[in-house]
């Protein structure tokens, strides 16, 4: 494994929250590496601590003590603009309840994150590579309908255009099929498959859903605030395969 | 560029509820409107009350002239003949705060008309400018004397609503032949009742006749007896005067032949008792005072430092009356103007928190994808400022519309006042910015991971 191919190394993350005068320990000393064009499931129980760290990771929040090097970089040390900058160019995000802008169009919605861009986008290549973005998750004929009027899954596929509109090197998804049903939940997953082995972009998802994590190359699981173990790439791809073979049914996979 | 993509989505995001931006905008447009509408009303009806105190003589200025001393004694204003028809026209030609000058001769006498007789309070030689300089071009009946007639110095007059009682007993006088001094006046023009003057002189009480027919027809010689009247006689105007033949008056006050030789003044061919101004406005009274003290030093060759052979007045107790009430106007529809646009400013606060409050989450997706608080504080104060302005626009139009139907409806004067559009514009700006300032702050200050997990 090269170097210059990991992209997050996180090294003794502990995250402390301060409830009136209860210190609660969430993060215990996590660390962790992930590469460029990894396919990651961030699983754990509700409580394990995987959001915050989900959190740190996408530098939405600091930890208590540790270090974060993303592309090489002390991300500890960032101001909270720097970090905004950095989310802006270098990271997408996926939610699961979509957040998209009410009443705006697909179109709008997707071209919002230029708008906070280092560099300015005209607003002609704005709507442009909107455009392409919303054709590439297959949302082509929708541009200018609304979130009210687009069903789950399509929002949800509104809200991946908006995160790989930067076209950042890694992708957060925070149980993105938390509010979509089994099939269209399979439709999603697919799309971020694609995203990583086609154009290499890192995927991180956190779930605590086995089937859905089950679509990853790499498993970690969070218990305690502590890393249970890492499932390699390997190990997972049987899975993968005899999953291909369910696709249409979306079938589970019991371990 | 920047602030261009921010304001669009400050529309989109004001557009995204287009009722609530109304109604919360409401506020600003019913104050500026009430600001507008209240400044040009108000406008209208202080220049209205300015121009009735204004006609009461507000805006005049006398011109006296210089008193003669000798040994200590000084024997009062118009002792020293100085002022001449010549330099009212010069006055009214050079100095730009000077609307009209009206050379006056007085006279005082019994008027004779049939079998009455009446002494009124004034008899006035001057030109028809008098009338201007009091604001009181408005006559009852007939019209007034020329320029003409001043030349000619004919038999001529205007008389006041007193007179017309007295002598006329309410009859129309046009065209009868009244006497004073014995002199035969043809009434050409009714002046319009003005009531009595402030110290409750009778203003109606008057005779108004070319100064030149006063002058050289029934005074002969200047009503203020200058003290030094050993009279040099004039062929000129003993001619003219018919009652007293032989004797005259002096064009200019006598010199001794060292003073002629010092200071060879110009012919004059008659002196007056006073000039009468009024400056083109009540601001501009000391401008003209300054003027005509300038203008009446050159031409009466003043030296530096030598003091004037001429007094001014001005009515400063109109002038002050005059400029505190417009100040008090002012004032006030500045305090409503405030009180209403600090409602309104309260109004687009309240909203905004709401706002803040309801799109948590969009702010929190805002910072998630890479907007810094700088970023959301901009946007939602420029939110605010857009409803403000736009309410502000809003408000300008309907304020401008209401005094408009105001003026058309109830006939109420209106005054144009771009000042108040000016100020209003600035004004909702400023309210945008400082009721937008707190929501837009508690925005920016908002965590990403609370306000996304917001519910």
């Amino acid at each position: 494994m090269k170097t210059e191919s990991v992209l997050i190394r996180l090294e003794d993350i502990c995250k402390t929250y301060h409830l009136g005068e209860i210190d609660v320990p969430v993060l215990k000393g996590v660390s962790l590496t992930i590469d460029t064009g990894e396919f990651v499931a961030l699983m754990g129980s509700s409580g394990s601590g995987k959001s915050t760290l989900m959190n740190i990771l996408g530098c939405l929040d600091r930890p208590s003590s540790g270090a974060y090097w993303f592309e090489g970089r002390n991300v500890v040390q960032l101001t909270v603009d720097e970090r905004a900058y950095l989310r802006n160019a270098k990271m997408g995000f996926v939610f699961q309840s979509f957040n998209l802008l009410p009443r705006a169009s697909a179109l709008e919605n997707v071209m919002m994150p230029l708008g906070y861009a280092a560099t300015v986008v005209s607003d002609k290549e704005a709507r442009l590579r909107a455009t392409e973005m919303l054709e590439r998750v297959g949302l082509a004929e929708r541009l200018h309908h609304e979130p009210s009027q687009l069903s789950g899954g399509q929002q949800q596929r509104v809200a991946i255009a908006r995160a790989l509109i930067n076209r950042p090197p890694v992708l957060f998804a925070d149980e993105p099929t938390g509010n979509l049903d089994s099939r269209t939940s399979c439709e999603v997953l697919e799309m971020f498959r694609n995203l990583n082995q086609q154009d290499g972009i890192t995927v991180i998802l956190v779930t605590h859903d086995p089937d859905v994590a089950r679509y990853a190359d790499r498993l970690i699981r969070i218990a305690d605030g502590v890393l249970v173990d890492g499932t390699s790439g390997s190990d997972n791809g049987e899975d993968w395969e005899s999953f291909v073979k369910e696709e249409t049914t979306c079938e589970s996979f019991e371990p | 560029m920047r602030i261009i993509r921010t304001l669009k989505t400050a529309l989109q995001a004001l557009m995204r509820n287009p009722m609530r931006a109304l109604l919360t905008t409401l506020g600003i447009v019913i104050g500026v409107g009430a600001v507008i509408a209240m400044m040009e009303i108000g406008k209208g009806s202080s220049a209205a009350i300015q121009k009735s105190i204004a006609s009461m003589g507000a805006n005049t200025i006398l011109v006296l002239p210089g008193t003669a001393a000798s040994g200590g004694v000084t024997f009062g204003s118009g002792t020293v003949m100085t002022l001449t028809p010549m330099d009212g026209e010069a006055l009214q030609n050079e100095c730009p705060s000077v609307r009209s000058v009206a050379p006056i001769v007085r006279a005082r006498s019994q008027v004779v008309y049939g079998n009455r007789n009446w002494v009124p309070s004034s008899i006035i030689g001057t030109t028809s400018d008098y009338l201007d300089v009091r604001e009181w071009t408005e006559l009852a009946e007939g019209e007034a004397f020329s320029d003409r007639d001043v030349l000619n110095a004919n038999k001529v007059c205007l008389i006041g609503q007193t007179i017309v009682r007295e002598l006329f007993e309410g009859a129309s006088p046009i065209g009868k032949e009244l006497r004073i001094k014995n002199v035969s006046f043809r009434v050409i023009g009714v002046l319009s009742e003005k009531g009595a003057n402030m110290m409750g002189m009778d203003q109606d009480d008057i005779v108004l006749a070319p100064w030149t027919s006063i002058k050289f027809r029934v005074t002969g010689s200047p009503v203020v007896t200058a003290v030094q009247s050993t009279a040099t006689e004039s062929s000129s105007t003993s001619t003219m005067n018919r009652l007293y033949p032989g004797s005259s008056f002096k064009f200019y006050p006598e010199r001794s032949a060292a003073q002629e030789a010092n200071q060879p003044l110009p012919i004059r061919f008659a002196n007056v008792d006073q000039l009468f101004l009024a400056a083109v406005s009540t601001e501009e009274i000391s401008n003209a005072i300054d003027q005509v003290t300038q203008v009446l030093r050159s031409r009466h060759r003043i030296r530096e430092g030598e003091p004037d052979d001429f007094n001014i007045r001005n009515m400063t107790e109109m002038t002050k009356t005059l400029s505190s009430t417009a100040s008090l106007m002012t004032n006030l529809l500045l305090f409503v103007a405030l009180i209403s646009l600090v409602v309104g400013g309260v109004g687009i606060m309240n909203i905004m928190l709401v706002s803040v409050t309801e799109r948590t989450r969009e702010i929190g997706l805002r910072m998630a994808v890479g907007a810094r608080s700088r970023d959301i504080l901009r946007q939602f104060l420029i939110e605010a400022v857009v409803l403000c302005v736009a309410g502000g626009v809003i408000g300008i139009l309907l304020g401008r519309g209401g005094s408009y139907i105001v003026q058309l409806v109830l006939k109420w004067p209106i005054g144009y006042s771009p000042e108040a559009i000016l100020a209003s514009v600035l004004v909702s700006v400023g309210v945008g910015v400082i009721f937008g300032y707190y929501p837009a702050w508690r925005a920016s200050r908002l965590d990403p991971i609370e306000a996304l997990r917001y519910e």
